[in-house]
């Protein structure tokens, strides 16, 4: 493991150009919603600062994170960032193995204690002691406590660390827990989505490593420079909203022109995340591009919410699954044949009461 | 009945002495103003509110020439504001207005002759006591329902500022005073399919409320709708009877 070298010096050596490392400071200062200084700060930092070492861990997931994260098409993502960020260990994509592997956990907790980033892809599963999630011969919850104890701060990547995802819907008989549930004495950063946007991800990392201290989080916990708006807000189809213009049927006119996906049950309006804005895939597409509303893939439960096709969550506390409006008129329908019925009797008591009298 | 105050001398149109009325001053203008206003609002956003959830069929044309969801929401944002607005006036009038104007803030759980009260009108809505007792404000069993109402629009003020603040942004005050109901319900969605749930709430209201208080109108022998535009409360038995 490099002791004290800077992200600038691993660059340099990796042959990467002054101008490009300055492209890319000003590049992630843009998508990080900073100014022109804070490229020269951020450049100064990467010069200076000694990497901060990540540790890159696994729980109960599909690794799609890691997809995702690899595919960032951002300037210098592909040799740079993996350098840049010291990824020391990540057990799906290190060289390392077994016991050797094992090793560079234990090292990096006596030698950076309280310095390293702990990045949580998935999350651990408590029932039966955890022993759904095994990781080295231990259940992955302990490991997990283990290497957070002297962590700086701990990024849960994805959907399964910040809410839980698909392994913690209903009924979730491993009982999947996200991250900050587990771990209560860590600042911990979410970035949730089913995988994270590429550029999302690099950008917080980037952002961590270089400043030495966390984004601005919001509420959630999730950095607010990614996840403060909603897909709705910044959606390239919302004037089509606005106007009333929806999609009724999948191979419908309106689907042709790219009208509003609201109708189809689209998660838009109640999703946070930087798609509409940052894309996919180096900026092609995102879902609703592509034709097929957003499933509201970074919010919490996503799965327990009903159809990805219903504009109207389905409640599931009835016994049958029924939306606000059944159950709503329903209760009406009861109420008001109530109402009717005890008009009824009201009546009846009246003129036989008029009679006796 | 001690603030009753008797009505002599009124004549019926055969121009015989009508039978002697008592009138109490119930309602004060704030209230009356504020329930009217209320309904009207309530009327707006219910209806402007059923086509956010689900829209009417999609306009024509170009989008740069329509903005229907936009003017349905308008109309539901600014008769949320209107509500919002009234609501904080009849509070305020809670604390300055008449004994009246507070009773549908608190119910007096630890009274037990309010709690016998609201058995004993539960038995005369189920047709087992033969005659109604009288009160110049709310009847006990009235009164709860008019506070679970209550409840009910303070938790549609706020989870809808709430899901206003989502288009208004983080910086604003929206957001800053209402945002912690996204602590309670971290996904908008249940926010959204509660606040919805709600709406049915004051729906199921407004068909007791309205058919109460027309029922009482009439069996009780005392005024209640024309109690919400003058303010007076009329007993329509004579006064001794």
């Amino acid at each position: 493991m490099a002791a004290i070298e800077t992200f600038y010096d691993v660059i340099r050596r990796q042959g990467v150009t002054r101008r490009s490392f300055t492209k890319f400071c000003s590049l992630t200062a843009a998508s990080l919603g900073l100014g022109q200084s804070a490229a020269v700060q951020m450049a100064q930092a990467l010069e200076t600062k000694p990497r901060i070492p990540v540790i890159w861990m696994h729980g109960l997931e599909c690794t799609c994170c890691s997809e995702s994260f690899i595919r960032s098409a951002h300037p210098l993502a592909k040799d740079v960032v993996l350098s840049m960020i010291s990824l020391d260990y990540d057990d799906t994509i290190m060289a390392a193995a077994g016991h050797q592997a094992e090793a560079i956990l234990e090292e990096t907790k006596e030698k950076y204690k309280g310095k390293y980033i702990l990045a949580v892809e998935g999350n651990p599963p408590l029932n039966e002691g955890g022993m759904f999630c095994i990781d080295g011969g231990k259940p992955f919850v302990e490991k997990l406590k283990w290497m957070a104890e002297d962590a700086m701060a701990i990024i849960a990547w994805g959907a399964c660390a910040s809410w839980g995802c698909v392994q913690a819907a209903k009924p979730n008989p491993t009982q999947a827990t996200p991250i900050d549930k587990v771990i209560k004495d860590k600042p911990i950063i979410k970035v949730p989505g089913c995988p994270p946007i590429a550029e999302v991800m690099t950008g917080v990392v980037t952002f961590v490593t270089t400043f030495g201290r966390l984004p601005e989080l919001d509420r959630q916990g999730r950095p607010k420079m990614f996840y403060s708006q909603r897909i709705h807000d910044k959606c390239y189809r919302r004037p089509h909203f606005d106007a009333g213009q929806f999609v009724e049927e999948w191979d419908d006119e309106a689907a042709r022109k790219g009208h509003c996906l609201y109708k189809m049950g689209c998660k838009g309006p109640t999703t946070y995340n930087a798609c509409s804005t940052v894309r996919w895939n180096g900026g092609v597409s995102f879902p609703i591009q592509s034709g097929h509303g957003c499933i509201g893939c970074s919010e919490e439960d996503f799965w327990d919410k009903g159809s990805f096709y219903d504009r109207l969550t389905k409640i599931n506390h009835f016994g049958i699954e029924h939306n606000a409006d059944e159950v709503g008129l329903a209760a009406a329908a009861v109420v008001g044949g109530a109402v009717a019925v005890h008009a009824g009797v009201t009546a009846v008591k009246r003129i036989t009461t008029k009679h006796e009298g | 009945m001690t603030e009753a105050t008797q009505i002599h001398g009124v004549l019926d149109s055969h121009g015989e002495k009508a039978a002697e009325l008592q009138s109490v001053y119930v309602y004060e203008a704030p209230v009356r103003i504020w329930h009217w206003v209320n309904a009207a609002a309530i009327v707006v956003l219910a209806t402007t509110g059923y086509f956010i959830a689900s829209p009417l069929p999609s306009t024509p044309g170009e989008a740069s020439s329509q903005f229907l969801m936009g003017y349905i929401r308008f109309a539901h944002f600014s008769a949320g504001y209107v509500l919002a607005v009234a609501l904080l006036m009849r509070i305020y009038w809670a604390f300055v207005g008449n004994e009246h104007a507070k009773q549908i803030f608190y119910l007096p759980v630890w009274d037990r002759k309010w709690l016998s009260g609201v058995l004993y009108e539960a038995g005369w809505y189920a047709f087992l006591v033969k005659q109604p007792k009288k009160y110049i404000g709310h009847n006990p069993l009235g009164h709860l329902v008019m506070h679970l109402f209550m409840l009910n629009l303070a938790f549609l003020v706020v989870t809808g500022f709430a899901l206003y603040s989502e288009g208004a942004g983080r910086d604003s005050w929206q957001y800053k005073l209402f945002g912690w109901v996204f602590a309670i319900w971290p996904n908008s969605q249940d926010v959204h399919t509660w606040h919805h749930l709600a709406m049915w709430g004051v729906i199921l209201f407004v068909i007791i409320h309205i058919y109460t208080a027309v029922r009482e109108d009439i069996v009780s022998r005392q005024s209640l709708i024309s109690s919400m535009i003058s303010g007076e409360r009329v007993f329509r038995d004579e006064a001794d009877k």
